[in-house]
């Protein structure tokens, strides 16, 4: 840990144990005293609903797969068994479907806010490339899950992703025979899907140890961007932030109750209620909507590029547009970190942002007309940001005067406020 | 609370926009647009009717039950809180006038018990498409749930705050009301296909299964094709969804405890932070 340790074994046991294994010591610098900007606002607090989201997943996905049965003739109903016949099954595989898209959600405004606020700049390039890497474990996981119910959708998910691996040149079609088990998605692939599903909610965890564990070394970054000066910017970590996270973790439990009990189908897709079907293809495939921008990207390139053609093209964009996020802390050359002392990268970072909403409407559209044309502009805009915005706007930026410190900047507000 | 203000308005245009996907697929439709009805069991208070499911049961046992399965279909279900509602002894009367395969015992064949699921029609697939035009007509268990009516941007942003659950009762309603005795013009129909309103494409192999006066009614309901389907929507929307009133019960006392404690989280976190300037 970066910060002094402030710990002091109190009883004879907590001696004991620190001069052998220093876990309550890590606890307390990690957890209590972890000392944290003051200034925080409550799109912080996104971390803390995402470490309940996780826990969530992992309990109710745990306790399912008590239940669940991976066999293509068995996995549909097994899952209505659950919804029927298990005590408070319904409830548990309720909160599971919508914890995911709770869960993507939260895991959205988390890293739109390190957009914003320049989180991702250096010391915390690590950090950021770790919470990438666990976006990238997340979408595995949810598509696999998706899978898991055995519906149409289910099904022809399965089909259309894999089907991605075979646009890559040579070895393409040997990586997807690998994948799906077979020539063809079938009970080997529900059988390696349900297995990989169990494994990677554990590697995300063990990821997110690691995301926080980088978080304690440079402290979290704030809403000014300016790095704590001194004790007076920070506040210990208990009870500030942890009753401050504890209260946003609750006002996003009632909207999640609200889905779970009174619209726990609306999120999905009626045709998940079909039995999956290899002779029946829906007249629309449509992901969930946490995967409906990369959708729509992948779609909005129907054209061929030299020996790349349409689909690998579109394959080669929606993971690049992923890939991209790795390298934003050195794509961004500016010297001031928080969006909120750069004038004109709002307005470029607001336009991403709702370019990235309209992709996600336009990924359930048909790929036709003037939904593809909005398709492809936003996906150049979203490419044109990371590539052009990110690097070349400081050149031209006039960035407002920064706080000496958070303290200072906390208290002009206060002063400001009170002159209102 | 500005800045949390804030984030809630961002919460509820995400919500609102990025759902799309699932208001849109419901199938292409150029006919009218599905009338949507007044079902005791939508909103967020909302109630089977046990009357209103019997009569629909009975509708699924004398009409529609000789072509479509309802495999994950229990008698048992019968007999449940906040559904149709009979006794137990109604339940194993009804259960006992039908028979089950039963591999086990000499005959392979017994009547019924509660424990037991509905009896297929057909023997196989291959029977049921053999004797339904080529198709196979689908299980009722969660059809009411795999089915919905289009709806056009912007009315579906209103079904998350309403907890819009019931398309799949409206569908099923609209379909089977919304036959047409000759196509419109210009509309070929094939072999054993029919002109239906609301079904993606307009040409069903069903035939109109429903008359007035088809299915006698003991009560004062009338006999009419309108509450015909009307019962048999709801009875089906039962069927895939057994457990509703339960779920919306718990689901009230839930909310009803979340916004106690989170009131009380917000008044415990303002004392904590009122000594700091933040």
């Amino acid at each position: 840990m970066a910060h002094q340790s402030n710990y002091k074994p109190n009883s004879g046991f907590e001696k004991w144990m620190d001069e052998r294994l220093p876990i309550i010591r890590l606890g307390y610098d990690s957890f209590v005293d972890f000392p944290s900007p003051k200034n925080l606002n409550y799109w912080w607090t996104f971390g803390a609903i995402l470490a309940i989201f996780l826990v969530i997943q992992i309990v109710t996905g745990i306790v399912l797969a008590m239940s669940y049965t991976p066999h293509v003739d068995l996995a549909f109903n097994s899952v209505e068994h659950i919804r029927r016949d298990v005590n408070w099954g319904r409830y548990i595989q309720a909160a599971h479907a919508n914890g995911a898209s709770f869960f993507f959600f939260a895991v959205y405004v988390h890293i739109f806010r390190g957009l914003y606020y320049g989180s991702y700049k250096a010391p915390r390039e690590v950090l950021w490339i770790l919470g990438v890497t666990i976006f990238l474990l997340m979408m595995a996981t949810a598509f696999m899950g998706y899978v898991l119910p055995w519906g149409q959708m289910s099904f022809w998910a399965a089909t259309v992703i894999t089907n991605f691996f075979s646009a890559i040149p040579v070895v393409g079609d040997t990586i997807k025979t690998l994948l799906v088990g077979g020539f063809a998605v079938d009970n080997p692939t529900l059988n390696r899907f349900f297995s990989l599903h169990y494994l990677l909610p554990f590697m995300i965890a063990g990821v997110v140890g690691l995301h926080i564990w980088a978080l304690h070394v440079p402290g979290n970054n704030n809403p000014t961007g300016v790095e704590v000066k001194s004790k007076a910017d920070t506040v210990p970590f208990h009870p500030y932030l942890t009753m401050k996270d504890l209260f946003a973790v609750m006002v996003i439990m009632i909207p999640f109750a609200w889905f779970v009990f009174f619209a726990p189908d609306i999120l999905g897709h009626p045709d998940n209620y079909i039995p999956a079907n290899p002779l029946v293809t829906p007249p629309h495939i449509v992901p969930e909507w946490y995967f409906l921008p990369f959708y729509a990207i992948l779609r909005a390139i129907d054209f061929n590029v030299g020996p790349i053609d349409s689909k690998l093209g579109g394959v080669i964009m929606m993971f690049g547009s992923i890939v991209v996020w790795f390298f934003v802390p050195w794509l961004d050359r500016s010297k001031v970190r928080s969006g909120a002392f750069r004038p004109m990268f709002k307005w470029f970072y607001w336009v991403w942002v709702i370019s990235f909403i309209g992709l996600t409407y336009l990924g359930a559209q048909p790929a036709e007309g003037v939904y593809l044309f909005f398709a492809k502009l936003c996906t150049a805009y979203y490419f044109l940001y990371f590539l052009v915005i990110l690097p070349f706007l400081p050149r031209v930026e006039v960035t407002k005067p920064l706080p000496a410190s958070i303290s200072e900047s906390v208290l002009s507000k206060s002063a400001s406020q009170a002159a209102e | 609370m500005k800045r949390f203000s804030k984030i809630i308005s961002a919460v509820l245009l995400a919500a609102s926009t990025l759902s799309a996907g699932s208001a849109v697929a419901a199938g292409p439709s150029n006919g009218p647009d599905p009338v949507l009805q007044d079902w005791s069991f939508s909103g967020i208070f909302g109630k089977y009717d046990p009357a209103q499911l019997q009569r629909g049961f009975q509708v699924f046992q004398e009409v529609c039950s000789s072509c479509h399965s309802a495999d994950l279909f229990a008698f048992r279900m019968l007999s449940k809180k906040g559904g149709t509602e009979y006794t137990e002894d109604q339940v194993k009367a009804i259960a006992a006038e039908y028979t089950v395969i039963d591999l086990e015992i000499e005959d392979g064949e017994r009547p019924a018990i509660p424990a037991d699921t509905w009896p297929n029609p057909f023997p196989t697939p291959l029977d049921a498409a053999g004797a339904n035009n080529g198709v196979v007509p689908p299980d009722f268990s969660v059809l009411a749930k795999a089915r919905n009516v289009p709806q056009k941007f912007p009315n579906w942003i209103g079904n998350y705050f309403t907890a819009y659950q019931e398309g799949g009762a409206d569908y099923i309603y609209n379909l089977l009301v919304g036959y047409h005795e000759e196509p419109p013009h210009g509309v070929e129909l094939g072999d054993g296909q029919y002109y239906n309103d609301h079904f993606p494409g307009h040409k069903i192999s069903m035939g109109p299964p429903l008359s007035d006066e088809l299915v006698d009614y003991e009560g004062s309901a009338p006999e009419t094709v309108d509450q015909y389907a009307k019962d048999v929507s709801a009875f089906m929307m039962w069927l895939a969804e057994p457990d509703m009133t339960a779920r919306k019960e718990l689901g009230f006392r839930v909310l009803l405890f979340l916004f106690l404690l989170t009131g009380m989280m917000y008044l415990v976190k303002r004392r904590l932070w009122s000594n700091v300037d933040h």
